[in-house]
Parts: C-alpha cells; sequence; structure tokens
C-alpha cells in the first residue's frame, strides 16, 4: 500500500508542495467547522515538513532536482527546480509553517471571532502556497505569480488583527507590496527582453553570452528594490513594524520567519544565479549599496527596538536589524559571508518565530503585550519566559545559540573581505540586542506586577510545546551546527562558484 | 510613414510615474489604488510592447504568414491583469473595512484618530 503510494507520488514531491496547500486551502472553505479546518491544514503541514525533508535528502544525495511541471520540457515549460538553496528555505518554511499552525487555535481564540477560523486557516494555507512555489520554482515569471499569491493571502492575514490599526496597516503594505510585487516583475520583463527566456538556468546562460549590458542593470536595479521591498531591507522597511505590531499573533510570528525569507531568498537566487558574482560584484559593485544598507539596517533597527513600549513592535525592529545581517552576508559576497546570511535564515526564523510565540502566549493569557504587562511574568509564567529568555540570548549572540553561529560567520566572512571595521560593526551592533532584551528580563523578574494584576496561569500545553519546540532548536542547532552551516555552506560554494 | 520609435515605452513611462505620483501624494485611500492601478497598468504595457513586432502578424502557423509578433509576454500578461484584479479587490475590501471603522477614507483624518488613540 504505502509503495504503491510512493510509486504514484515519489517522483512529484516537488509538485506536491505547491499543489497540497492550494488544494487543502479549498478545503478548509468548504468543511467550515473550525477544529477540522484545522485538522485538514495540520495534516497538511505536517505533510509538507515530511515532503521538504525528503527533497532535502534527495539533493544531498543525488544532486539537483528538475522537474518539468505538466510534462512540458525545460526551458519551454515551467521548471521547478531544487538545489540545496532552495532545499534549506523550504525546509525552513514547510517547517514554520507547521509548528505556527500547531499553536495557532488556542491563540486565534483570543483574537478572531471563531465563525472566521476556516477562512483563517484557508488564506494561511494560500501562503503558504505562494511561499512554498517562489521557493522550489525555476522559472521568473512564475517567481512574481507566487509571490503576489502569498501575498494577497498574507495582507488578508495581516488585516485580521483585532484592532482597527491592523486594517491600515495591512493597506499599507498592500500599496507597498503591490509595488515591490510590479517592480520584481518590471525587472523580469527586461531580462526577458535579453535574454528571450524565462527559465532561471537558461536565463543565466543567455546572459553571461549577452555580456554587461544596461538593460540587464536596469533590470537588475528594479529586481533589487523589489525584492528588498519585500524584505524590508533598511530604508523600505517603513510597512514591517505596524504590520507585524497590529497582525493577530500567530500571523506574525509566521510571517517573521517565512516571508521575509523567502523575499531574501528571491534576492540571492537572482543576484547570484541569474546575475552571478561577476556581473553582480565586479561589473557593477552591488556590495557598495548591500554593505552599508545592511549596517545601517542592523543599527537602525536596534536602536529604535530599544524605545518600544509594546513588545510586538520591539521585536518587528529587531526583525529589521537581524534583516541587515543577511543583507551584509549576501553582500560581502565570499564563502563565510554568503553562509553567515544563509543560515542566518534558518536560525533567525528559528529564533523569531519563537519570541513571537512567546508574545502570543502572553496575549492569550495577560491580555496584552505591552512591556507593562511583563511585570513580574519570570514567577507567574515561567516557562513561558524562560522561553523568551533563551530566544533574546539567541537572538544577541550568545555562544552555544543558534545567533552566535550566524554571527561568527559574518565576522569570518568581513575580516575575509578585509573589512575589519564591518566585523567590529557587527560585534557592537549585538550589544545593541543585550540593551533591548535586558529591558524585558529586568521587567520579568525584576519586577513584581502590581496588586490589581490578575493571576495568570502558565499558557497552556497547546501553545508552549512549539514554543519550546523552536526554542529548543536555536540551542541544539547552535551545537549541532551539521544541518544548517552545512548545507548553507554547500549552498554558498555553489552560489559563489557560478552555474549551478 | 512616421516612425514610432519608442513611443510605447514612454507611455510606459510617463504612465508608471503618474501612477507612483498618484499613490504617494493623494491623500484618499481610493485615488491611492486607482494610482496603484496605472501603476501595474504602465507595465502590463511595457510587456504587450516588447512581444510587438513590427509587420509581424498573430502567431497563426499556416501559408503566407512569416513574422510572428511573440504570443508569449502577451500571455504573461493574461496573469498578471488577474493579479492586478485581485490586488485591487483585496484593496477595496480593506477600504470598505477601513471606512466602516474609522468612518473616512483620507489618509490625513485617520491618522490624526490614531494619533488620537495612541495619546489616550
Amino acid at each position: 500500500m504505502m509503495e504503491a503510494l510512493w510509486n504514484l507520488i515519489g517522483d512529484d514531491l516537488a509538485a506536491l508542495q505547491i499543489a497540497m496547500p492550494l488544494l487543502t486551502a479549498t478545503v478548509c472553505i468548504l468543511v467550515r467547522r473550525p477544529m477540522l479546518a484545522w485538522g485538514v491544514a495540520m495534516f497538511n503541514a505536517w505533510g509538507a515538513v515530511v515532503n521538504a525533508s525528503i527533497l532535502l535528502h534527495r539533493v544531498l544525495t543525488t544532486g539537483t532536482i528538475s522537474y518539468a511541471e505538466g510534462g512540458w520540457p525545460v526551458p519551454w515549460g515551467i521548471e521547478l527546480r531544487i538545489d540545496l538553496l532552495n532545499a534549506l528555505v523550504l525546509l525552513v518554511v514547510t517547517g514554520i509553517c507547521a509548528v505556527v499552525l500547531t499553536a495557532a487555535p488556542r491563540a486565534l481564540a483570543a483574537e478572531v471571532p471563531e465563525e472566521k477560523h476556516y477562512l483563517f486557516y484557508a488564506a494561511y494555507l494560500l501562503c503558504m502556497t505562494g511561499l512554498a512555489g517562489m521557493t522550489v520554482t525555476g522559472d521568473a515569471f512564475n517567481i512574481f505569480v507566487f509571490l503576489e499569491i502569498s501575498s494577497l493571502a498574507s495582507y488578508a492575514l495581516i488585516s485580521q488583527g483585532p484592532s482597527p490599526r491592523a486594517l491600515t496597516s495591512a493597506l499599507q503594505y498592500l500599496i507597498m507590496g503591490t509595488i515591490g510585487g510590479t517592480f520584481i516583475l518590471l525587472g523580469i520583463g527586461m531580462l526577458y527582453m535579453v535574454t528571450g527566456t524565462l527559465n532561471i538556468v537558461d536565463m543565466a546562460n543567455q546572459l553571461g553570452a549577452v555580456g554587461p549590458n544596461r538593460t540587464v542593470l536596469v533590470g537588475m536595479a528594479f529586481i533589487c528594490v523589489g525584492a528588498g521591498i519585500k524584505l524590508a531591507v533598511f530604508p523600505l522597511h517603513v510597512w514591517l513594524p505596524n504590520a507585524y505590531t497590529f497582525a493577530p499573533a500567530v500571523v506574525t510570528a509566521f510571517l517573521a520567519a517565512t516571508a521575509t525569507k523567502v523575499a531574501y531568498y528571491v534576492l540571492v537566487r537572482f543576484i547570484y544565479s541569474v546575475f552571478q558574482v561577476n556581473f553582480a560584484f565586479e561589473v557593477n559593485r552591488l556590495d557598495a549599496v548591500l554593505i552599508p544598507v545592511g549596517i545601517a539596517a542592523m543599527f537602525v533597527g536596534s536602536l529604535v527596538a530599544i524605545f518600544q513600549d509594546d513588545l510586538k513592535r520591539m521585536l518587528a525592529y529587531s526583525s529589521v536589524a537581524q534583516i541587515g545581517y543577511m543583507v551584509l552576508g549576501l553582500g560581502l559576497a565570499n564563502e563565510h559571508g554568503l553562509t553567515g546570511g544563509l543560515v542566518h535564515v534558518f536560525n533567525h526564523a528559528l529564533m523569531k518565530c519563537g519570541l513571537f510565540l512567546v508574545l502570543a502566549c502572553v496575549l492569550v493569557r495577560v491580555g496584552s503585550t505591552k512591556l507593562s504587562a511583563f511585570a513580574g511574568l519570570g514567577r507567574r509564567m515561567p516557562l513561558t519566559f524562560a522561553a523568551f529568555v533563551l530566544g533574546g540570548l539567541s537572538l544577541i549572540g550568545v555562544p552555544m545559540t543558534v545567533g552566535f553561529v550566524s554571527k561568527w560567520y559574518l565576522v569570518l566572512g568581513a575580516l575575509d573581505a578585509g573589512l575589519w571595521p564591518v566585523a567590529v560593526l557587527i560585534l557592537l551592533s549585538s550589544l545593541l540586542a543585550v540593551v533591548y532584551i535586558w529591558r524585558v528580563v529586568e521587567v520579568g523578574y525584576f519586577r513584581t506586577a502590581s496588586d490589581d494584576a490578575p493571576d495568570v496561569k502558565e499558557a497552556p500545553f497547546s501553545m508552549l510545546l512549539p514554543t519550546w519546540a523552536l526554542i529548543g532548536a536555536t540551542v541544539v542547532f547552535g551545537v549541532w551546527t551539521s544541518l544548517s552551516v552545512g548545507v548553507a555552506s554547500s549552498a554558498a560554494r555553489m552560489l559563489l562558484g557560478g552555474a549551478s | 510613414m512616421f516612425d514610432w520609435g519608442l513611443y510605447n515605452y514612454w507611455v510606459v513611462v510617463f504612465l508608471m510615474m503618474t501612477g507612483l505620483y498618484v499613490v504617494v501624494s493623494r491623500g484618499n485611500l481610493v485615488k491611492k489604488i486607482i494610482g496603484l492601478n496605472i501603476f501595474q497598468v504602465s507595465v502590463i504595457m511595457f510587456y504587450v510592447s516588447m512581444g510587438k513586432i513590427r509587420g509581424g502578424t498573430a502567431p497563426i502557423e499556416a501559408e503566407g504568414f512569416e513574422l510572428f509578433s511573440n504570443p508569449l509576454p502577451h500571455v504573461l500578461m493574461l496573469t498578471a491583469i488577474v493579479v492586478g484584479v485581485a490586488t485591487t479587490a483585496v484593496a477595496l475590501a480593506l477600504v470598505v473595512r477601513i471606512h466602516e471603522a474609522y468612518d473616512t477614507i483620507e489618509d490625513d483624518e485617520i491618522r490624526e484618530i490614531e494619533h488620537e488613540e495612541h495619546r489616550s
């Protein structure tokens, strides 16, 4: 039975990664009952994790997977192409989707009316479809289509927040996101004008033959700015703090760990696979833009985070800073730097998702994510608060946590590039993270709750489990790095080596 | 015959800048969305223009048709039009909800209400 099933779908795993959530999203709408819809979504999400693990294993053992969608031969048809880079991103995206979904019912009950839950799960799965699609596809136009699918679903998810400001934040994100998406579309159009192909591998080959060209340069500018808006890289980040603050807590946890990561993947894919190192960094000095922007993001994000009263907003600004580290790694364009950037995608997804889930726990029990609500929480919700402290340590980059691993590689990358001031700045910006995490720890452990504060219990088990799974993973992958760093550094070598 | 040269592309640039300007300068949310639409349409025109070959016919494979326009960019734009319609629909739905919540769709008035709530 299992073998028959395996024979049936064994070759189509890459396509199922897109088709399954798309189909189950409609099933969610049909069943209407919230818990049933959740069950369907859970089945799909955890299935996708298994699927992504098998795909990663296959890529590691047999090399890049190429799947011709609908049987149309590549490069005419749409190709799904999975190499080390997107196998890793796919595992992050599906893993986070599944873990957050596990915590979703209890967290949603506090913020979204129950009759809307089945629609919420449907939108959640559509967002997952788009993100997984962007990750697995090997076709430039397909990236745009999936980008818009995931974006449209995320606008709907963000607007479900309890405050009316969720609506204005969602609209702000919609306007920025649409401009970003359209820029990417325009850039892809310019590349198509030059190369006459939409397949990413084919496009890279054709571009190599064309040589430097102004249309390609303008195309690269549009794609970088467009992906930069979706990635919320520093001067283009204005949509992110509002969207993260006013979205329901589970949506924030989900989007913080997936949407920006996939946008980062798109940027890496275009810069390293399509334009390639020579054109992007030697002919056009893209690093002269990316490195300063990354450093500015690290400092501005962390500095603004220090002055926030709402912890959701604080972590949102911290995300802006962490995206700065990733962009810095991308701009360094050497093996250690790019490894640091890529492994930070994996690591930051774990810790930021874990931290936002802690906030979801606090929101369920205390009803607020303001700093004042955390008074005495170290005693009243010890397990939840301990998770916050561990996640915070990881955000700072303390040894034995994942944050240390990525910063270690970024510092090595900066030194390899001969930019020791950058290495110093990475360490200095980590100190800023100490400040904003310490503010919370101080309130949580050393300030007692006011007497009229309501009595709160530990967070429900169904939310503690996924939170601790992620926070535990930040320690596990901080010590045992062979999966995350191993795959990331092979992917970095592959990207820097030119043609994949 | 008059040589149209890069006329199409000038129209694209003009429309794109018009759209972006409307998004940035108008306070009315519906007008912002109209601007966004103009912006998206300019890219659709860009793709359609690039597929056109002067003197080319529709891509019909038959005797007597030698020079074809490239149909692929045109087909891609069907998808982009759908995306544009979906974006507009979601945006308008959000504006309806914003109007219910704030009783206005003027950007500055909404911001004022939000500031007052923040202070209180």
